[in-house]
């Protein structure tokens, strides 16, 4: 008991003295609880990011559809909301604007829709890489990147386009580097 | 797993056959997850996994393994390590595909090193090589990944190896290079902003590109800026506004459309910016009425991000400088919210007017009803928020409705946050609008019960200290205490076990010191209470070091009882415990003893604890005569260790005799620090000369009291929150659950509303009507505690400034000029024009570094005079070779009525084309005055001069001329600095900008930094040797430690004396055959007194101060200055 509480004190000051970093970490899961995807975009030790996980996961999935999409956790406030089978859940600073978080999630998702077609959460699944590439595309450092969903897509399709030059091409490198320079 | 998922999982080779190229799974991957979900329990998962990362394992050592297949590894590693699995022996690897992979393989390796390693893991620095070879790749995808990286990732320490780079990066063709670059350097900003303080000028670039990505991006790094200083960026507010109102216009490309409304992001961004410029400051919040009105006009739409947009308006709107027809509209906003049907909007709405209520009560009032049956939600979230808009409208009429609407909440939360939260928050509302005291303290005592070990330890703290301090009359006072003591006994005679630790501590400290107002009743029965709680288990021990001091102070006539609990207690294992179980008894055999040490109903400013334990001086002196070390603190131990190891390898320990009447004035306040033991006498090894029975133990004991009464510090209470808390639910808490359930019958319900409504927003409606403006004035707590000394000498001495510089001219002027010069040891570029020639001058070649602005010319002159180390230089010798860049005129232009002032060199702080700045510190007695010259070098006049200076260790007591708003040709101008340095600093660094316009509307800046010493801020203090000899004996913080003699002329007293005094502005006042004594002060502040003996070949220094941390900064200055002699 009492090194937990001691714990998560530290982990509080940690967060806090953190600056200013908008969004802390960015989490998707399932309807069961399996986590299908974790951005943290604040420096913490395996052993935080598996307790945050756990208990955010636990109150998360115990909260009903009909409450509100917001939650304060520690000193924090959590913004989730469902897509289906999927859970995407964002924790960001009190101050924070809780609306504006909900519509980063939801372009996420739209991206995410775009980019595979009609997503499901088997694409998540079987191509989280992609998921993280699209969502680096997006979100850098916590903050909002780039928020044309044009630029965004064509920003991976572009890097996509490459690797599968690179397949193809047997010297990729001097292929890629024109490309690059276009 | 899900049926969902378990059904696709059949169908999966004909979904990822149509699936594009680009989204192709690796086999592996695609098996791995397949198998995982059709395994049934944890237990085979785990073995499963176990037996892929021994796979994985054997495959990455294996030299044959391709980049392809790593990569292929790598995703799987990433996957097994989001299931919570250790996969770290592939980070490596990570590193290694990040660096030898093609694109396709990078791609991977840096997503991995992304996700496995945090900023501050070691494995990151293999990755700086790789990282910067690709910030330099001419493939734009490599850069970008390279960019992505290192704004993700890079930890304070790496960021100059990229710096270069990245800036290099914002005049990139790209805009996606550009932006990625920005980003990155917003990160840097955020963990190290002084590397990037130099490419402030690029950001404005930045904020002007074409491209709106890389606009809205240098966005981030402006308002975290103006976050921290608003005023250097008001000259900004116009270009932001224009900004706003082209994108509110859709003016951008539809691209960044987000529903219809555009750049929602940027929008949300400038508003934030803008209520931040706005804030207090009317005339550029009239720049931005227009643009906000127009906000709130054209969100119209019915969707979640014109929300988003217009909660951020009303935020701004109630921000900035406030005009009524904004006010009015935002006001409707809120309205909109609150009444939503949507719960996340009605959420905001809440919070909306949470922040709102502060400057306007009267919306509160208008949604009422809405409040009211928020506060009964069953979602938790929207309850909480309502108590905390109802916390804010909290007045003294409808306290007691508020609070108990917080407590029958908190009853019924389990979540440790939310109650830490509204526990103290509860404890602040009972301490301000109290109605009477029963009210007062039985809301206390939930607090405690409620709150438990979990609070605040501040909380209890200022309770006690309230009922210890009291007010203006005795008479409520007493009465307050006896409500608190009629209430413990009654909660005493119940259930007790529950309790938490902290809300017993509280008790007995309480009973301890006023049970004997309560006459009616037997103080037996009060110590019976008192020893049943140290017979229950639960109590730790902790606690009973409380309830033990407790009984100490009321026993009185029941030495039987009390002796047999001494007995019982003084073979406990708990060493304080047993320590105090044996005051007890002494007590209890000696009542006049009893009656002298523990004076009932004394009053507690009477009280004087002599900290500086200068009742021992006379045993220290002899015992230091007779050889003894003198006695350091642990740190000064510690730092000494670090110089030399061959030195002092073991702590004192520090155990001085005491009498026995002289350290009981402590004991009767502090439970906790109890300490008259009788021969317990710790572990002395140095001076083990005992002089009684009875030892003070100082080694580790907090201090909890103190001349001014408690101390609320945290470190003194601490252990209190490692007891192990007792979270035991109260018994009420099912009723309170109950009672919060919506009733039944709807006409009843409505009729409980409305009174409730009445209870809860009575005295909101008064004078409402013009708070508009400002923030209704909060009505005068009940409980009004007695200013405490210390908070009264801290405000007298920021006020120091004021005083006349008259007492500066005083006949030691001259003396002061002739040594004030040799203190600036560090801070002097050898290119000096010292007139005292007298002054020996040295300077490290280490230290040069420290001054990047004055480094170059430093290093040209010493790097010709001498190599080495160490530099010694005659000033006056470097004046004839190198006649003074800048200076001797300047000094000419200061104002005539600081002309006098003992003044050091000018030097050149920064400069350009069209603007230099040097700076040259003024030393007044009050204050150090640090007068920058701005000194036009073009042949046009400069506008809109403006100095920024920041440090956060210094006070700035006053300045002026630091906006010119027109700057000649040629000319210079002096602004001046008067900064005060209130809490010793070894070095305090400044830094600070300029800002002018060439060409109107074309704002160029330009940064400054430079460093100060303590040195600067000690002022020689003129006393008699009696002056001298009282003071001392009044000084608490005393340091003590061995310094060099310096033997090499003369007397070595004498010579070391002098050599300090030149060094640091030290007054002499006295020296007497081998000793010599010897003062000083910060500024006009906190005196020091040195006392210095011969003693061999070393000094031996002790020094006093009222503050703590002084002597231990001139000891540090003393050391430097001998050390360079």
């Amino acid at each position: 008991m009492n090194s937990v509480q001691l714990n998560s004190c530290e982990f509080i000051s940690h967060l806090q003295t953190d600056l200013f970093i908008k969004m802390q970490f960015m989490l998707l899961f399932s309807r069961q609880g399996k986590l299908r995807l974790q951005k943290w975009y604040v420096p913490l030790s395996d052993k935080e990011k598996k307790k945050i996980t756990r208990e955010l996961v636990q109150t998360v999935l115990a909260r009903k559809p009909k409450m509100c999409s917001f939650l304060e956790w520690r000193d924090l406030k959590i913004v989730y909301k469902r897509y289906a089978s999927l859970y995407f859940c964002c924790a960001i600073e009190d101050q924070d604007n809780e609306l504006i978080t909900l519509e980063i999630i939801h372009r996420y998702v739209e991206l995410l829709d775009k980019y595979f077609g009609s997503v499901c959460e088997l694409d998540i699944i079987f191509n989280f890489e992609k998921a993280y590439f699209i969502l680096d595309e997006f979100l850098l450092g916590g903050e909002a990147q780039e928020t044309s969903k044009k630029n965004v897509l064509k920003a991976i399709e572009q890097a996509d386009l490459l690797q599968e030059d690179a397949k193809e091409a047997e010297t990729p490198r001097s292929v890629l580097e024109e490309i690059g320079l276009t | 797993m899900s049926d969902v998922v378990e059904k696709t999982l059949t169908a999966l080779p004909g979904l990822f056959d149509s699936q594009t190229g680009a989204a192709k799974i690796t086999n592996r991957l695609r098996q791995l997850i397949k198998s995982i979900t059709e395994l049934t329990s944890k237990h085979e998962e785990e073995n499963l996994i176990k037996k892929e990362l021994s796979a994985m394992k054997e495959q990455v050592s294996s030299p044959n393994t391709t980049m392809k297949q790593m990569r292929e590894i790598m995703v799987r590693a990433m996957y097994c390590e989001m299931l919570g699995y250790d996969a770290s022996f592939t980070y490596i690897h990570a590193i290694k595909l990040a660096q030898q992979g093609s694109v396709l393989e990078k791609r991977v390796g840096y997503l991995a090193v992304s996700l496995f390693l945090n900023e501050g893991h070691e494995l990151l620095l293999l990755l700086v090589n790789t990282v910067l070879k690709d910030l330099q790749s001419t493939n734009l995808i490599e850069a970008c990944m390279a960019l992505t990286v290192v704004a993700q990732v890079f930890p304070k320490d790496m960021i100059p190896a990229v710096l270069p780079l990245v800036e290099d990066k914002l005049s990139h063709p790209k805009e996606i290079i550009r932006r990625k670059a920005v980003l990155a350097l917003y990160k840097f900003y955020l963990i190290a902003p002084n590397q990037v303080q130099h490419i402030h000028a690029k950001f404005r670039k930045a904020l002007c590109d074409k491209d709106p990505g890389v606009m809205t991006s240098s966005l981030h790094i402006y308002l975290q800026l103006i976050r921290e200083s608003p005023d250097s960026y008001k000259d900004l507010t116009g270009s932001f506004v224009t900004i706003l109102k082209q994108v509110v216009g859709g003016k951008l490309p539809v691209d960044f459309n987000y529903h219809s409304v555009p750049a929602p992001w940027l929008q949300i961004q400038l508003l934030r910016i803008l209520s931040l410029l706005g804030k207090e400051d009317q005339s550029t919040s009239e720049l931005m009425y227009e643009v906000l009105d127009e906000s709130l006009r054209r969100a119209e739409m019915n969707h979640n991000i014109t929300y988003a947009i217009l909660f951020e308006c009303v935020k701004t709107v109630y921000t900035i400088h406030p005009k009524a027809e904004l006010l009015e509209k935002a006001a409707r906003c809120i309205g909109n919210f609150v009444l939503s049907p949507k719960i996340n909007l009605k959420y905001l709405g809440l919070k909306a007017l949470t922040y709102v209520v502060q400057h306007d009560a009267k919306l509160a009032l208008q949604h009422q009803m809405t409040i009211i049956e928020c506060l009964d939600h069953s979602d938790f979230t929207i309850k909480r928020e309502t108590l905390e808009l109802l916390f804010r409208i909290t007045n003294a009429q409808n306290v007691t409705v508020i609070v108990e609407k917080m407590l029958n909440f908190l009853r019924s939360c389990n979540d440790e946050h939310t109650i830490i939260h509204l526990v103290g928050k509860v404890a602040e509302l009972a301490e301000k609008f109290a109605p009477d005291n029963s009210w007062f303290i039985q809301t206390m005592n939930d607090v405690f019960s409620i709150g438990g070990d979990l609070l605040q330890q501040d909380v209890p703290n200022n309770f006690l200290r309230l009922l210890a301090e009291g007010s203006e009359s005795k008479e409520e006072d007493d009465q307050l205490r006896l409500y608190a003591v009629d209430s413990y006994l009654t909660v005493l005679k119940g259930h007790t076990s529950h309790l938490p630790q902290c809300f017993l501590q509280v008790m007995s400290w309480v009973l301890g010191e006023y049970a004997h107002l309560q006459e009616s009743m037997d103080q037996r029965e009060v110590t019976r209470l008192l020893t049943q709680l140290l017979d229950q288990r639960s109590v730790s021990s902790e606690t009973r070091v409380w309830i033990l001091s407790a009984l100490t102070k009321i026993f009185e006539g029941q030495t039987d009882l009390i002796l047999d609990l001494a007995e019982s207690l003084s073979s406990s294992q708990d060493t304080v415990l047993r320590q105090q179980a044996q005051e007890l008894r002494h007590f209890s055999q000696d009542s006049q003893l009893h009656e002298w040490v523990l004076p009932r109903g004394a009053p507690w400013d009477g009280i004087e604890v002599d900290s500086s334990l200068s009742f021992l001086d006379g045993f220290v002196s002899e015992a230091l005569a007779a050889g003894a070390a003198p006695y350091k603190p642990p740190h000064q131990r510690q730092e000494e260790l670090c110089e030399d190891r061959a030195l002092n390898l073991e702590p004192y320990s520090f155990s001085l005799p005491v009498s026995l009447s002289s350290c009981s004035i402590t004991d009767r306040q502090s439970p906790t620090l109890l300490s008259v033991s009788s021969g317990l006498s710790g572990n002395s090894t140095e001076l083990s000369q005992k002089a009684g029975s009875s030892t003070l133990i100082l080694e580790g004991v907090k201090r909890v009291w103190g001349k001014d009464g408690y101390l609320p510090q945290k470190e003194a209470t601490a252990p209190l929150v490692d007891e192990p808390s007792a979270a035991v639910q109260p018994p009420s808490q099912q009723e309170a659950a109950e009672r919060t359930e919506p009733q039944p019958e709807p006409s009843t319900q409505n009729q409980d509303k409305q009174q409730l409504a009445s209870s809860l927003f009575v005295g909101l409606g008064v004078g409402s009507s013009m708070s508009l403006l400002g923030k209704s004035e909060a009505p005068p707590p009940r409980f009004r505690k007695k200013p405490r000394p210390h908070e009264s000498s801290s405000s007298s001495s920021s006020g120091t400034s004021e005083r006349s510089s008259d007492s500066s001219s005083r006949s030691s002027r001259n003396t002061t000029d002739s040594f004030l010069y040799g203190s600036l040891l560090e801070e002097e570029p050898a290119t000096s024009i010292s007139a005292f020639d007298h002054t020996p001058k040295s300077t490290t070649a280490n230290g040069l570094a420290q001054n990047k602005d004055t480094k170059e010319d430093r290093h040209a002159n010493t790097s010709q005079i001498l190599g080495g180390d160490m530099v010694i230089v005659r000033p006056n010798t470097i004046q004839d070779k190198h006649p003074p860049p800048v200076s001797s005129d300047l000094t000419a232009l200061l104002p005539t009525d600081l002309k006098d002032l003992p003044h050091s060199d000018v030097i050149s702080l920064t400069s350009d084309p069209s603007l230099s700045l040097s700076s040259c510190r003024l030393f007044r007695d009050e204050a150090l005055l640090l007068v920058i010259f701005i000194s036009n070098c073009t042949e046009t006049v400069i506008k809109d001069v403006a100095v920024q200076l920041s440090c956060e260790e210094l006070e700035t007591a006053s300045l002026r001329g630091n906006v010119v708003d027109c700057l000649e040709a040629r000319s210079t101008s002096v602004c001046h600095y008067a900064l005060l340095m209130d809490d010793p600093h070894t070095n305090v660094s400044f830094t600070g900008t300029v800002s002018y316009q060439t060409q109107p509307g074309h704002t160029n800046t330009l940064p400054f930094s430079g460093t100060l010493s303590t040195a600067d801020f000690i002022r020689p203090l003129v006393v008699t040797t009696e002056e001298y000899g009282k003071l001392w004996l009044s000084l608490s913080h005393d340091v003590k430690q061995n310094l060099k003699l310096l033997t090499d002329a003369g007397d070595p007293l004498r010579t070391t004396l002098n050599a300090l005094k030149d060094a640091l502005k030290l007054h002499v006042v006295d020296i007497i055959g081998s000793e010599g004594i010897v003062a000083c002060r910060l500024l006009s502040g906190a005196p020091c007194l040195l006392h210095c003996r011969v003693n061999g070949a070393a000094l031996a220094m002790w020094l006093r101060s009222p503050h703590p941390a002084l002597p231990d900064c001139i000891l540090y200055h003393c050391q430097r200055a001998l050390a360079q002699h």
